[in-house]
């Protein structure tokens, strides 16, 4: 039953799923049933976002309590979660019965640095700490492009002097000044990349690997719904 | 032979005419103005049930022991020898399914591989990293991985932590992945699944590290990335298929046969759309194809 279970869940939910799409939702119970799932998955989510605190705290409070390499990063793991995670949680208001008991314990003016509205705790370690770490982290990607652009673009067959070139055109083309300079060339180069290599090999080969995807997600779906593949509940 | 052919043929033919019926009789009941049934959306209908019937076609040859054959790919195969140079080395595995929920097929490809994964690495004793970026995918993760110990019975070697919640945010998420790489050195990595602008910067980590690097994604704008960074790149249906081209088990084997067979129907269909397009008479087949 532990197996058979999931697997019928799988099955019904998923062939709902399946036929709804082709009936209009306005007109059948389907429409209202699968917005209904969809919302069961956000609800489940949200209960098993306490498993992940869970396992975030447990595993860097061990390598605290261990004083293992690196511990005080950890330690600032555990105190960012708790930092971001209750000040966003506690009442805005007195409005509500939680809110009374704890405004009568705390200031009321303390109100405004709690939720997630504007000015508030959360806001500003937001848009001053989280933020800005995002954003480092995102514009590191530029010089990682130029190391692995380093390695790929090496002339040492044919095929790879052939990408070299291709990449070296298109590179030129998509900066303004590159384009500037093919044009001094020929006026049609651009337009040439543009048609040849964006719109026919890169987009031919693009849509081949989309459909062979594409077929390999619908198979691997069909498998799952029939229970032939049960490898993702460690079954199999 | 013949006998499986026809009985498969005539199960496949039933259940098609039952399916047609049944939409047929929605059709006519329905009006113009508010349709039960979307008209526009029957060619999808018709290709999903062209395709379900040749993947449970093979997957029925398959179970009654049709020898079916599947091409090597080098990126699966290269798996265990990946693991293997983690056990001599003594140094772990990283494996990351992805950074999607478990609602993305790919995911959910990315877990079926984690188990397979999770098999060998228990085998050898060697040690095993899974960070998550979303607490549903943790909890089937640990289940697979758990459950991939109790098969080779060295349940006992099972570290819940195993597979540990990261971080929900993308690059939070990433730099507590690049870090632990540099610390910690891991011999293999796996990466299958859905990766989105940190697929670089994971990638170009993991070979700064030293690690033999196997990658898999169905997504086109990722692949690039993966192909100048890893030692092996599984390219779109390949990541799907890795699951039942590592368990050899011949159920899911004849789901791959089937995919190959529409594959062949579709390049057939792309053909004469390019000899109609040439002679310019193509606009009704193009039709056939456009839907909302």
């Amino acid at each position: 039953m532990r197996n058979t279970l999931p697997v019928i869940i799988a099955f019904l939910a998923g062939i709902a799923m399946v036929i709804s799409f082709f009936f209009n939702p306005e007109r059948t119970v389907l429409g209202t049933f699968q917005e209904n799932l969809l919302q069961w998955v956000t609800i489940v989510g949200g209960f098993t976002l306490v498993l992940g605190v869970f396992s975030i705290v447990r595993v860097n409070a061990r390598a605290v309590s261990r004083r293992s390499d690196g511990w005080f990063y950890k330690l600032a793991t555990v105190i960012s979660v708790f930092a971001m995670a209750i000040p966003s949680i506690m009442p805005t208001s007195a409005n509500s019965a939680f809110g009374k008991v704890f405004y009568s314990i705390f200031p009321i003016s303390w109100a405004g640095a709690f939720g997630t509205g504007p000015d508030s705790i959360y806001d500003w370690l937001f848009n001053y700490v989280d933020s800005p770490m995002m954003e480092t982290m995102f514009a590191t990607l530029a010089f990682y492009i130029a190391s692995a652009a380093y390695r790929a673009f090496r002339a040492r067959s044919a095929e790879e002097t052939l990408l070299l070139i291709t990449a070296c055109l298109v590179m030129l083309w998509r900066v303004p000044i590159g384009e500037a300079l093919l044009r001094s060339i020929d006026v049609r180069i651009p337009d040439y990349i543009n048609m040849f290599v964006m719109n026919g090999f890169n987009l031919s080969v693009q849509r081949g690997i989309i459909i062979g995807a594409a077929l390999g997600m619908a198979s691997m779906s069909l498998r799952i719904l029939l229970g032939i593949e049960r490898t993702y509940m460690g079954k199999g | 032979m013949k006998k499986i052919l026809r009985s498969d043929i005539i199960r496949i033919v039933t259940l098609t005419l039952f399916i047609t019926g049944f939409f047929a009789i929605s059709i006519s009941a329905q009006t113009a103005e508010d349709p039960i049934f979307r008209t526009d959306r029957i060619a999808i209908f018709i290709f999903l049930l062209i395709f379900s019937s040749a993947v449970l076609l093979y997957t029925n040859w398959a179970k009654k022991g049709k020898e079916l054959f599947v091409r090597k790919i080098p990126g699966i195969a290269a798996v265990e020898e990946a693991v293997g140079r983690a056990t001599e080395m003594g140094k772990p595995v990283l494996f990351i399914p992805g950074i999607a929920d478990v609602e993305d097929i790919e995911t959910i490809a990315g877990l079926s591989i984690l188990g397979r994964v999770a098999k060998i690495v228990a085998a050898y004793g060697t040690p095993l990293s899974v960070p998550v970026r979303y607490p549903m995918v943790l909890a089937a993760g640990q289940e697979v991985v758990e459950q991939a110990y109790l098969e080779v019975n060295h349940h006992d070697a099972y570290d819940p932590d195993t597979v540990r919640y990261v971080a929900g945010e993308q690059f939070a998420y990433t730099a507590t992945v690049n870090g632990w790489m540099m610390r910690e050195k891991p011999a293999a990595n796996i990466y299958m699944g859905a990766f989105f602008a940190e697929s670089l910067l994971l990638a170009e980590t993991g070979n700064a590290a030293g690690a033999i690097q196997i990658a898999g994604t169905a997504r086109p704008e990722q692949l690039p990335f993966f192909i100048a960074a890893c030692d092996y790149t599984l390219m779109g249906e390949e990541l799907y298929a890795a699951s039942s081209y590592l368990s050899r088990e011949p159920l899911l084997l004849g789901g791959l046969k089937g995919q190959d067979f529409v594959k062949l129907l579709i390049i057939i269909a792309i053909l004469i759309g390019i000899i109609l397009a040439l002679f310019n008479v193509g606009g009704w087949y193009n039709d056939i194809f456009n839907v909302s």
